[in-house]
Formats: structure tokens, sequence, C-alpha cells
């Protein structure tokens, strides 16, 4: 609904909106600056701006404690580890539903969203009990299984909206010309289906690496991700924030950039094709 | 096109995704019911055995729990006041032909991609610290006492934390549902001598309400669940001010190492949950159907 304003009223909205947006992001700005501080900077009295005293220490110091290294590779282990597992179960059971719809099609989608509904806490102490019995706790594979059950239903979801979009017309006209089953998913349906499938990997990537229930429960040491390592990182009496800066903005930083390049199917995925 | 082959692939298909939800969801509820009625505490191993509902009767009688459930719903409905009404707003504003959408886009969504317990401690310290933070700063410079957000008003402060991060989420659903709206309908309401709020009020909110009515529905599906805002920031304190459901059940199986009672609450939060649920999906299904 762009209408042709005039030159006065353009620049009243721009800097309306460009206020509103700096004031949303300014804690990601302020906490990106504060990483670049030293640590008396950081907290100094009134604040420093442009006269703080800038270095990279922060960074090289947080890389070369031994263990953050080991949270960030757990993290991108974890989460493209959960996507990948979770579209291999997904993708076959989008596909039936969007074009081989049965009666029941509609409430088992329901049913799966209500999953989602069930909270965690509810079924923390068996699942924490059942991990320790399989040896899965603080294991990578036993996130990387967790994470995925939990993002399954929405995985599902996602690529239903996006296969309910390819004609159905081109599946049968492949039919004729005499594809088999699995020949159709793998030479017709997956070219058309990947933009979709790409989105809703891009989200649940972003979505499993900044789950932080799961991964705080289910690992001490040894398999946590970077949620649970920053939820973990006190900071007594402000003398560790630059540092706590730089660890939390290395912790973003690559789910940031991956977001900000798929925003628009991003929220559209998110929405289940419900907004268009 | 469904003939009788495809229908059985299409089952099979659909069978392990089923299988794996039901397992993930069937077998630890029914642990949960089965250690809801057992006393047992891992402080005292040998004593085992049947309690009934003592452990549900407990939830009940503790004054903590009708605080918690206070809490978690005034978590979910106050974050979904916040970002649908700010949401509506910055979306109307950012609609309008500004220079740089792309660039602002990009700043509104960035508390999104933020993970809890980094948007939280950003919060925490940075900006509510009372000696060092951005907020006391400002209170100071107007000389007057900085505010203590976690200690004096640990609930809105999480609301508020949480609120920021899903600002963006709602922001660019409502804006994406805004410029599939026509100009032309909104020109001839113009002309005809419609004000901007008859406007607002006749045509941009019911062009909205499908949006409105899906940004409710996946955060509040989200929002029952919160758990590292409050585990990073307040750990449900000072005392039980700022504990809500799901992280009462966690106080009771991490510290007080009852299984029982957090067995009986994650029944309770299980049926909460579905009561949410319910209405929800009996206020937004119609919303949704056409």
């Amino acid at each position: 609904m762009a209408r042709a304003l005039s030159p006065r009223r353009l620049a009243v909205t721009t800097v309306a909106a460009w206020t509103v947006a700096l004031i949303i992001f300014f804690p990601v700005l302020w906490m990106i600056l504060t990483s670049f501080k030293t640590e008396a900077s950081a907290v100094a009295m009134p604040p420093e701006f442009l006269s703080a005293d800038w270095t990279l220490e922060n960074y090289t110091e947080v890389w070369s404690r031994s263990d953050y290294p080991r949270f960030f590779w757990n993290s991108v282990v974890i989460s493209v580890g959960s996507t990948l597992l979770g579209l291999l179960v997904a993708i076959p059971a989008a596909w039936a539903m969007a074009f081989v719809p049965g009666r029941k099609t509609k409430d088992l989608l329901m049913w799966m969203l209500s999953t989602k509904m069930m909270p965690a806490v509810a079924v923390m102490i068996p699942l924490y009990l059942l991990f320790q019995q399989l040896g899965l706790i603080d294991t990578k594979i036993g996130l990387v299984v967790a994470l995925m059950l939990m993002n399954l239903p929405i995985i599902i979801w996602m690529l239903y909206t996006y296969f309910k979009e390819i004609p159905a017309e081109i599946l049968e006209a492949s039919r004729m010309d005499g594809a088999t089953l699995w020949g159709e998913i793998l030479y017709v349906l997956t070219p058309m289906a990947l933009p979709g499938i790409a989105s809703t990997m891009l989200l649940n990537i972003i979505l499993a690496w900044n789950e932080a229930f799961w991964t705080i429960v289910l690992t001490t040491t040894k398999a946590a991700p970077l949620s649970a390592f920053i939820a973990s990182f006190s900071a007594p009496q402000g003398l560790f924030y630059a540092k706590l800066s730089a660890a939390s903005a290395m912790a973003i930083l690559p789910i940031l950039i991956l977001g900000w390049f798929s925003q628009k199917q991003l929220v559209r995925g998110l929405t289940f094709g419900a907004v268009k | 096109m469904s003939t009788h082959s495809s229908r059985l692939a299409a089952r099979m298909m659909v069978a392990p995704s089923v299988v794996l939800l039901l397992i993930w969801m069937v077998v630890p509820l029914a642990m949960t019911l089965y250690y809801s009625f057992r006393f047992y505490r891992l402080l005292s191993p040998d004593r085992t055995g049947w309690t009934g509902f003592t452990n549900y009767v407990w939830f009940f009688n503790s004054p903590d729990f009708w605080l918690a459930l206070f809490n978690t719903l005034a978590l979910v409905g106050g974050v979904l006041v916040i970002t649908v009404v700010l949401g509506i707003l910055i979306a109307l504003l950012i609609d309008q032909p500004v220079k740089g959408q792309g660039m602002l886009r990009i700043l509104v969504i960035a508390p999104f991609f933020v993970m809890p317990p980094v948007a939280a401690s950003i919060w925490e310290n940075l900006f509510m610290h009372p000696q060092n933070g951005l907020f006391s700063a400002v209170s100071r410079a107007f000389g007057a006492q900085p505010i203590l957000f976690l200690e004096q008003y640990p609930m809105w402060s999480v609301i508020g934390i949480v609120s920021w991060e899903w600002l963006p989420f709602a922001t660019l659903i409502l804006l994406t549902a805004l410029q599939s709206l026509s100009s032309e309908q909104l020109e001839a309401a113009e002309m005809d001598g419609a004000s901007p709020f008859a406007r607002f009020r006749y045509i941009i909110l019911p062009h909205m309400t499908r949006a409105i009515t899906v940004v409710i529905l996946i955060q509040t599906i989200f929002l029952l669940g919160i758990f590292g805002e409050i585990f990073t920031t307040t750990q449900g304190g000072p005392g039980s001010a700022s504990t809500t459901l799901p992280y009462m059940i966690f106080k009771q199986a991490i510290a007080a190492k009852d299984i029982g009672r957090a067995a009986a609450g994650g029944i309770i939060a299980v049926i909460l949950a579905n009561i949410v649920a319910y209405f929800l999906m009996r206020g937004l299904g119609r919303n949704l159907e056409n």
C-alpha cells in the first residue's frame, strides 16, 4: 500500500521509523560496542561511547580459553545435526500429507502441532532418566535426537505448507510418464521444493542453536552448546562485562548473519503460509 | 490421484513421524503420570511407595503455586499484548514509504535471532544492573535513585525482556500482511472522507486479523515454555516473585530433588497447556479456516 508522500512527510516518517528501529536494535549494538571495550571502560560511569578504550583483547581471550571453541563446535553439530535428521524424517511425511491427503490429515497436523504445546518441564524428569539409562546425558547425539524431536512438528508444518503450493498436475504428468514414487520425489518434487526445504532448514538451525531448555537440562560440560555456556556465565559485580559481551557476540553472530540473509522466507515460513 | 498403493505408500511415509512424536510424547508423559503418584525423593532413596494425590495436594496448598500460575499467565498475556499492540504500530510506521526500508527490517528483526540466555544477560548486566547498567546511569543523570528492576519488578522485567525478543516476529508478520493490502481501497476510503482512525478500524485492522491470529498462536506455543530468560536473570526470585509454573517444577526437580512433586507439577502444567490450547484453537481456528 505504498503511496506517494510529500517530501516533508517522507522526512518525518523516515526519521520516526529509523528511531524506532534503532531503539529495538540498540541492546544488540550496545553489547557489540561493550565487547570491544576494556573491562574498566565497560563499567565506567557515566557510560563511555566514543571516549572508550577500544580493544580486541576480549575476543582473543574468550576464544583462547580452551573450552570456548568446544561450546561453539557443539552448537554447530547439534543445530545442524538435529535439523538434517529432522528433515530426513519430515520430508516424506510432509510430502505424503500434501499430495495424498486423507480424511484425517488436517487432524493429524493439528495433533502434531499440539505436541509442541506440551510444556518441556512436564517431561523433563522421565526424559532425563531415560537419557541416563541410555547413556545419552551430556552427549551430542542425545541433544541431536532431543532437539530433532522437539522441532519435528514445526519442520513438518513448514514443509507441508511449502509442498502444498506445488501444483499437483506436475506430479500427475510425471506419473503418466512412468516415474516411480521415489523417482517422483527425487527428480520432480525436490527441485521444486528446494527453496521451501532451504528456509525450513534455516529456521530450524536457528531454533536449535537458540534452544536453552534441553541444552541446560541434558548437558553438563562435554556436549554443552553455547546457549548452556552463556546461561551459566555469571558476571560477578560486573568484572567481566566486556568478556561476557564478546562471548555473547560470538554466540549470536553466526545466527544473526544467517537470519539476516533469509529473513523474508523465515517470517513467511514461521506463519505456516497463513500470512502472505 | 490417490490409488490404493499410493495411499499405502503415503501412510508408510507419515508413519515414522507419527511414531516418533507418539514416543516423544506418550512415554515421558506416562512416566510423569506414574511418578506423580509416587513418593520419590532423591535425598531419601530408601522411602518409596504410592502416595495417592499427596504430591498434587502439596502443589494446590502451596501459595507459590498460585503465584506461579498467575505469573505464567501474566507472562503469556503481557507479552502478547505488548508485542501485538507495538507490532501493529511499528508495522504501520515501517509500511510508509521510508528511506532504507531493507536496512530497517534488518535492524528490527535482530532481537529475534538472539538466543534467550544472551538476551537475558544483555538486559540483566548491561541495562538493568543497579550499579553498572545503562538504565541506572540514566536515572543518576536525572538525579534519581537507580530502579532495582530485577529485585523490585522481577516479573515486569522478565515480561519486558521477552517482549523485546518477540516484538520483531510480531512486527514482521503484521508488516507482511499490511503490504498485501491494496492501496486502492484505502485511497477510495480517503476520498470518501474517512478519517485515518476510521481507515485503520474498518479497513486495515480487519485485513490484519489473520496475521494477528497467527502471531498469537505461534507466540503462545513458545511463551508457555519460557525458561532460559528466568534461569539467567532472576532464578525465579526474589523469593518466588518471578517463578512461573515451568520454573517452579524445575526447582522442585533440581533444587528440592523431589521427583514426585515435580512430576505432579508437570501433569498440572500439561492440563493448563491443554486448557489454553483448547480456547486458543476454538477462538482462532475460525480465523484460520478460510
